[in-house]
């Protein structure tokens, strides 16, 4: 049996930089790595000694794909140590801002990243040329997500909107009922999109793996709620966390693999359905009866039917919030400064994303750590290759090979760009 | 430049944020690729990081040894190199790490279990500190227009228009009330360049200099105002000192009321 070499030095259609390589001998793997270099950027560090009114606009830059994730993280973190408890107002805002991050991501991620793997096309350019409909139908959806940050935050990458407390100032009635009327004329792309999504070719696989995501009471995991896993059983508070969740750091990687009592797990969309199915929307769910996929589902590969299905949440979610608006009498809630440690922990598009922040007595950052949900998955996502691999066949044509481990590592999701230059091992714990 | 002009997006360290200034044009994108041809583009899928091409946009900055390598080839194979956002044109945020007071060893051990498996530099550097650079384009993220007007005026053969004025004429045909003056809001404003769209203020927050300074940023005398404001030496300073510390108009200032140096690599 001849010995194969799966090198693919640039991942396309990931946001970040990462490389593949994967080394069969004798019919078996021998070596799988999903490297990650992008280079390190010290966040954690830059946090130390600024103020907390800065720190919003600092994670935001650590990803351009996901800032409201990072905001959204660090405000819960920021208002916990200054014991600051929104107004309702700003609690429906900021899910309808989330709203939009999801659609925008999601949008992207289905249409310009994920789909053309499906079709067999090298990029979204390219499938476009046979499948203009759906392709313009996804830039749709992914720029109705765009408007909707811009509606807080001035504009979708790095929103200068949000601060501690809710937000700088409310928009105003026109421009959400405006927005309404956006969200009305795109249900219907959404809808057909989950139909789409589920009409892809696609590959058949069962693994085992825990589904982890937040969990709360009364609505579908997004904005706050306790760490759930389905199998080991696990539900806890996010001060918690590092019980049960451990970094390690390997020497392919700038990102850290997290591991869950010694476990790989998966986060993202697939694991939020299939935890908290229950919580959409009744539609939403005869929708996804009508696909004939079965959730909950150990299938990998469909995370993208996965988010079609989010997108068309999300829409119908920030329509719900919008619905109802009117002007706050103060866009954003009043807090006292002072000291003490914090635990921010939402669901960014991609999986659940852990943030700590211990704060002095004049509001200034002493420490951080963030935990990214890439770097939670890059120990799932290459157990996820191992078994894929053996199931697909090692003896199948080496570009074949390729490019299904490419489709697996792209079912992730995978922001590199976030992955990187966090992680601290040991989270240093004073009274 | 030829008659469909080969366009690259290398991605060197940043946060992707200002290549989805292209990925979101949406329909646009498909009709710039009717215009030119994409030859590299990794996030959005065409993978040739060797190819010559007419234009190259870089995006992020110099932190590693491999990207040293990296960008002088892309200078090579390029006939202009154009910059975009603040990590490719000043540092960026990551540039935090230039100042002497920091060691990067000892971060990478504090963040990392293994700093040997980690390579980088000391500094976070401006693409135009290790190589010729054609255009540079400002702002944290830069936005779609910015691209769009590049692309064009490039094809058309003329040098593109960078708008350098400050954000208070910008700010002023939006109608804005000015933030410090009915706010007593520190606002960078004066000093930095238009373009974004004035966003901070119209949400009634101090602009803070995301898109770098303006042509001639008279940064003492705002220093000042913002003392009369009763901000501290240090408070004023780490408003410098944010996205684009690197950039000539709020560094030195900056240097001065905070106290730091810069290390040697970044000057």
């Amino acid at each position: 049996m001849t010995d194969i070499n799966i090198n693919v030095p640039i991942l396309a259609r990931v946001e970040g930089e990462g490389a593949l390589s994967i080394a069969i001998k004798n019919g078996e793997i021998e070596t799988l790595n999903l490297s990650i270099y992008e280079p390190p950027r010290f966040f954690e560090k830059f946090l130390e000694g600024r103020r907390y009114d800065e720190v919003l606009d600092i994670v935001a830059r650590i990803c351009g794909i996901c800032p409201v994730a990072y905001q959204m993280s660090a405000v819960q973190a920021l208002e916990q140590i200054f014991q600051c408890t929104p107004n309702a107002w700003v609690r429906d805002m900021r899910r309808a801002f989330y709203c939009g991050e999801w659609l925008e991501s999601h949008g992207l991620h289905v249409h310009m990243l994920a789909a053309p793997d499906f079709l067999g096309y090298g990029s979204a350019i390219e499938m476009a040329k046979d499948y203009p409909d759906e392709v313009k139908r996804g830039l749709r959806l992914h720029a109705i997500g765009n408007e909707i940050l811009s509606l807080f935050g001035g504009r979708a990458v790095h929103p200068v909107g949000a601060c501690v407390g809710g937000f700088y100032s409310a928009p105003s009635l026109k421009a959400v009922s405006d927005m309404l009327k956006k969200i009305e004329c795109s249900m219907q792309d959404a809808e057909d999109l989950i139909a789409w999504t589920a009409s892809l070719p696609m590959v058949e696989r069962n693994q085992n793996f825990p589904s982890i995501c937040i969990k709360h009471a009364r609505e579908y995991p997004m904005n706050e709620g306790n760490i759930f896993s389905d199998t080991p059983a696990l539900d806890l508070p996010k001060e918690h966390f590092d019980k049960h969740f451990k970094e390690e750091h390997v020497a392919h990687s700038t990102a850290l693999h997290c591991l869950m009592d010694g476990t790989p797990y998966m986060l993202g969309p697939l694991s939020r359905i299939n935890n908290c199915l229950y919580q959409l929307p009744e539609n939403i769910q005869k929708l996804i009866a009508q696909t004939g996929i079965q959730f909950p589902s150990k299938n990998t590969f469909h995370s993208i039917v996965a988010r079609a299905i989010e997108i068309y949440y999300a829409l119908q979610e920030a329509r719900r919030i919008f619905s109802d608006y009117s002007l706050p009498d103060e866009s954003r809630s009043e807090f006292e400064v002072q000291s003490g440690i914090g635990y921010g922990c939402t669901e960014a598009p991609r999986g659940m994303l852990w943030h700590r922040y211990e704060v002095d007595e004049k509001g200034f950052i002493t420490s951080s750590t963030i935990i990214p949900p890439t770097s939670q998955n890059q120990a799932r996502i290459e157990s996820d290759l191992m078994q894929s691999l053996h199931d697909f066949g090692l003896d199948k044509d080496q570009d074949a090979m390729r490019l299904h481990s490419e489709m697996v590592v792209r079912n992730y999701d995978p922001c590199i760009s976030c992955s990187t230059h966090f992680l601290t091992l040991n989270v240093e714990k004073k009274p | 430049m030829s008659d469909k002009p080969k366009i690259a997006v290398h991605k060197f360290s940043s946060c992707d944020g200002c290549q989805l200034a292209i990925l979101n044009l949406g329909e646009k994108l498909i009709e710039l690729t009717e215009i030119v041809d994409i030859m590299h583009f990794a996030e959005a899928g065409p993978v040739n990081p060797h190819e010559k091409v007419d234009v190259a946009f870089v995006e992020g900055s110099i932190t590693t040894p491999h990207e040293l390598d990296r960008i002088q080839e892309v200078r090579s194979n390029s006939q202009y190199v154009v910059t975009i956002g603040a990590c490719a044109t000043s540092g960026g945020l990551q540039a935090l790490r230039n100042f002497k007071h920091v060691d990067i060893k000892q971060w990478t051990q504090s963040v990392y279990a293994k700093p040997e498996f980690i390579s980088t530099l000391e500094t976070s550097t401006a693409i135009a500190k290790h190589i010729k650079v054609d255009l540079e384009i400002w702002g944290c993220p830069i936005n779609s227009k910015q691209i769009i007007e590049t692309i064009r005026a490039l094809c058309f053969g003329v040098e593109p228009v960078v708008q350098k004025d400050s954000l208070c004429l910008e700010c002023k045909r939006q109608g804005n009330a000015c933030v410090m003056v009915t706010k007593q809001e520190p606002c960078l404003g004066p000093i930095t360049q238009s373009g974004c769209g004035a966003l901070c203020p119209s949400v009634g927050r101090g602009c803070y200099g995301c898109y770098g300074p303006d042509e001639n940023p008279n940064t003492k005398a705002l220093a000042k105002r913002f003392s009369g404001l009763g901000l501290l030496p240090n408070d004023i300073a780490r408003k410098l000192h944010f996205i684009n510390s690197q950039a000539k108009g709020y560094l030195e200032i900056g240097n001065e009321l905070g106290n730091k140096t810069l290390k040697d690599d970044a000057k």
